[in-house]
């Protein structure tokens, strides 16, 4: 196992007062220059960037190498929009930028289908970048008998790539540590979920969001150390509810909508649940440590997963999915978002609002973008929605 | 011995009306409710889907079909108003608003699906298929058929790599074959799946040819008007014994077209790629733009991913069908998928093999899938060889983002650069 560091303190962050601490999570968190990814290089470790939404993590790190959501950021651009056409949504852009600008070093680069811009990732890398990039395809037939064979034979063979360019070999036990550390990265996130579902009074979405973000940049055992260290804190708060109506949010699987989106949301709502960055929490339970590591990574993705729209899965609708997360959360309405120009996602508003429209359960649809600034007009539409609950 | 008036021009006279008599054999089994699966052109499986007797339904091809006509903007409005996005891909909309008229369509009438049969070849497909499995309550199967993992092709037939994939997409061949026996109450006669594809194999080979023959100077058919009934005809026909005689005759007429030396423009004056989707609610009229100014498209991306990668010529072994037609379907979508989106080596090939003087790229608002690394690839092309490129975006539904006017300035000014760069050419050899 890598002893590689990264520029974050944790043990420092961790003994400040809580608020403090969230505060400068947040400041790494959108910091666009990856003060941890150039610190984790410049110490001799490699990295392996991985477009959203999931990816097995575990491969790279159990190879030493420091696995990075390749998530876009709220850049200026002036590399990368030469290489696209138009009608694309902004986290391509943003993370092409950050890449070719030397912001975001790696020495891997892994996209999956998740849409049809997306697939074009590992073709766009290879033209611009020096390091390798490929396609990993995650089953869209995951009801298949043969899926979960075949993506273990799938993940045997990106192991061998990420061996190549770690340059050392991975055994059964590497992976097995892995697991061990993701499956308590997995625990934590479910705990931070919990308190929003059950006491999201004390902890706002940006807080939450930002707590949960920024394991896209941090050794994984770091993060864990962090929310170990901060959950407790957050249990002990002392907030009162306050009349705000509970909301799941959905739409953030992808680009991410700004921080200062979910504050304004988090003004008038509580949200219960939601599906930001839901790579990261993408298997729900943990994953077997016995046995063969790949297959059980392999079954955890099919078998153990949460849902999303660039996944189908004929025993998990969407609609019906999203319908669960509501009940689940004891939400009172949803709010729908999308990434402008992302195509799953605007796809999938149809069926969910069909839906919520059948169980008459109250929906307000919006659109982001990673680098919108001005929330006024959302801010007061929402407003508007919330009272037409609260006032019902 | 045929007549030269009866042979030149046939295929076109031929496809279209072959196009006209499957729209209507649709709308016949739309009244008599007869099996319907809805499926795409990269992966349709229609040789698995003819052997159970299914009438075949190409939305990409009925969606197209609305914008040729001209009135694709009345359906693109009422998906809109049901719900979908101005930014999400035309075809989707023109379907679903289809799908809500009861599949009335502007050839007639669809019938609807008892299955919905998608591959992972585009994610559109996905989300669109979902669209029937929700609207009709159908089984939806996804096909997984795994392309090129990184620039340089996919793993070669006969490696591990390689019989990995075709093994698991086997195994899902053979679910499909459980779900269509489960849905029409029949089991799989393997001499009738032979035999269809039997007639895939003629057709491919014949496509093959058709492909190879338009290198000839001057080219004998216009890839991208031309190229375009072939390739429903492709599509629509694929596994059948008239697609097969189609494509036999198509190559009567090309050899013939070659030896004499009968070009499709009177003139040609500029070989001319085309990479990306046709613009079809100015369809016409964006062909003339060139073809006034003596440019041929000689040859088209869409010409090899539209037709699910059929252009390979590949020929299935009947001894062993199921395992075989996995291997090809692998073959054909997987190269079709390096169409779009690892296509800078075989455009760069393209150039020298039909001796291009130009590539027009056509990114389109609804599909990103084959648009959205174009502008690079232009760069990556353009530093290989020294030729004119033209990069001009609009759609292939929506006439909303088409500007006539911007794309005529944009391609006279395209002509003006071939122009000096043939004079240039010229002074420099002299």
């Amino acid at each position: 196992m890598s002893t590689t560091a990264t520029a974050f303190d944790v043990a420092a962050v961790s003994a400040l007062p809580l608020d403090a601490a969230i505060g400068a999570c947040q400041d790494l968190l959108e910091d666009p220059s990856f003060p941890t990814i150039h610190a984790w290089k410049e110490s001799g470790g490699k990295v392996l960037g991985h477009f959203q939404v999931y990816f097995p993590e575990e491969l790279a790190h159990a190879a030493g190498m420091l696995p990075v959501k390749v998530r876009g950021a709220p850049v200026e651009m002036r590399l990368a929009d030469s290489h696209f056409g138009s009608y694309l949504c902004s986290i391509l852009r943003s993370s092409l930028e950050v890449c070719l600008d030397g912001r975001l070093p790696l020495d891997l680069f892994v996209t999956h289908p998740i849409c049809d811009a997306a697939r074009n990732l590992a073709g766009v890398w290879s033209r611009n970048l020096p390091y390798p990039a490929q396609i990993l395809y995650l089953p869209q037939n995951v009801n298949s008998a043969g899926s979960a064979g075949w993506l273990r034979d799938e993940y045997a063979r990106l192991l061998g790539d990420i061996e190549g360019v770690a340059g050392r070999r991975v055994t059964d036990a590497d992976l097995r540590r892995s697991v061990a550390v993701f499956n308590v990265n997995r625990r934590l996130l479910r705990d931070l979920y919990a308190i929003k579902r059950e006491t999201p009074w004390l902890l706002p979405v940006d807080q939450s969001y930002v707590l949960m973000a920024i394991g896209a940049v941090l050794r994984r055992e770091e993060h864990n150390a962090l929310l170990a260290a901060l959950l407790p804190q957050i249990r002990a708060r002392t907030a009162r509810p306050q009349d705000k109506i509970r909301i799941v949010l959905e739409g953030g699987f992808c680009e991410q909508p700004p921080l200062d989106l979910l504050a304004v949301i988090g003004q008038s709502c509580y949200v219960v649940d939601d599906d930001l960055l839901i790579g990261l929490r993408f298997l729900v339970r943990d994953v077997e440590q016995e046995g063969d590591p790949l297959a059980a990574l392999a079954r955890a993705y099919i078998d153990g997963s949460t849902y999303s729209p660039v996944q189908h899965d004929t025993r998990k609708p969407k609609e019906r999915m999203l319908l669960d997360r509501i009940r689940g959360a004891n939400a009172q309405a949803a709010i729908l978002a999308a990434a402008k120009m992302c195509e799953p996602g605007l796809d999938e508003q149809v069926a969910y609002t069909k839906a919520l429209e059948e169980e008459e359960i109250p929906y307000f649809v919006t659109e982001f973008e990673e680098k919108m600034s001005g929330f006024d007009q959302m801010q007061l539409q929402l407003e508007t929605f919330v009272e037409s609950i609260l006032f019902d | 011995m045929i007549a030269e008036q009866d042979l030149v021009g046939r295929g076109a006279v031929e496809g279209a009306r072959l196009m006209r008599d499957w729209f209507a054999r649709l709308d016949t089994a739309a009244e008599r409710k007869e099996t319907a699966a809805y499926v795409f052109v990269m992966g349709s499986l229609a040789e698995i889907l003819r052997a159970f007797d299914m009438h075949l339904v190409f939305p990409e091809i009925n969606s197209l079909q609305t914008a040729v006509r001209h009135v694709a903007h009345e359906y693109l409005g009422m998906a809109e108003d049901y719900g979908y996005s101005p930014d999400v891909c035309g075809y989707v909309k023109a379907d679903v608003a289809m799908q809500l008229q009861g599949g009335k369509h502007s050839m007639g009438r669809l019938p609807k699906p008892a299955l919905a049969l998608a591959t992972n070849a585009c994610n559109t497909y996905v989300k669109w298929a979902e669209f029937w499995e929700r609207y009709y309550k159908i089984p939806m199967v996804t096909l997984d058929i795994p392309g090129s993992r990184r620039v340089g092709g996919g793993a070669a037939p006969g490696s591990d790599d390689f019989e990995r994939d075709r093994r698991y997409l086997e195994v899902q061949l053979r679910e499909l074959i459980t779900e269509c026996e489960r849905i029409t109450g029949k089991s799989l006669d393997l001499d009738r799946l032979r035999e269809v594809l039997d007639f895939t194999n003629r057709m491919a080979a014949a496509w093959k040819r058709v492909l190879e023959l338009n290198q000839t100077r001057p080219a004998l058919f216009n890839a991208l008007v031309d190229g375009t009934v072939y390739l429903g005809v492709l599509n629509a026909l694929r596994g059948t014994r008239e697609g097969a005689e189609y494509f036999e005759r198509l190559v009567e007429e090309m050899e013939y077209k070659a030896a004499h030396r009968l070009g499709t423009l009177a003139e040609e004056q500029y070989r001319l790629l085309f990479v990306g989707v046709p613009c079809y609610p100015i369809f016409r009229r964006f062909h003339e733009m060139f073809a006034d100014q003596g440019g041929v498209f000689v040859a088209s991306s869409y010409l090899w991913f539209a037709a699910g990668g059929l252009d390979l010529g590949f020929q299935y072994d009947l001894s062993r069908p199921i395992e075989s037609l996995a291997e090809g379907v692998l073959v054909g979508v997987g190269h079709a998928g390096d169409a779009m989106l690892f296509h800078d080596q075989s455009l760069i090939e393209q150039v020298d093999r039909y001796e291009a003087d130009g590539i027009v790229y056509h990114p389109v608002k609804s599909c990103r899938t084959v648009s959205t690394s174009l502008a690079g690839s232009r760069k990556a092309v353009m530093k290989a060889r020294d030729i004119q490129c033209l990069y001009i975006e609009s759609d292939m539904m929506d006439r909303r983002v088409v500007s006539e006017a911007q794309l005529k300035n944009r391609i006279d000014a395209f002509f003006e650069g071939l122009g000096s760069q043939r004079l240039r050419s010229a002074a420099t050899t002299a």
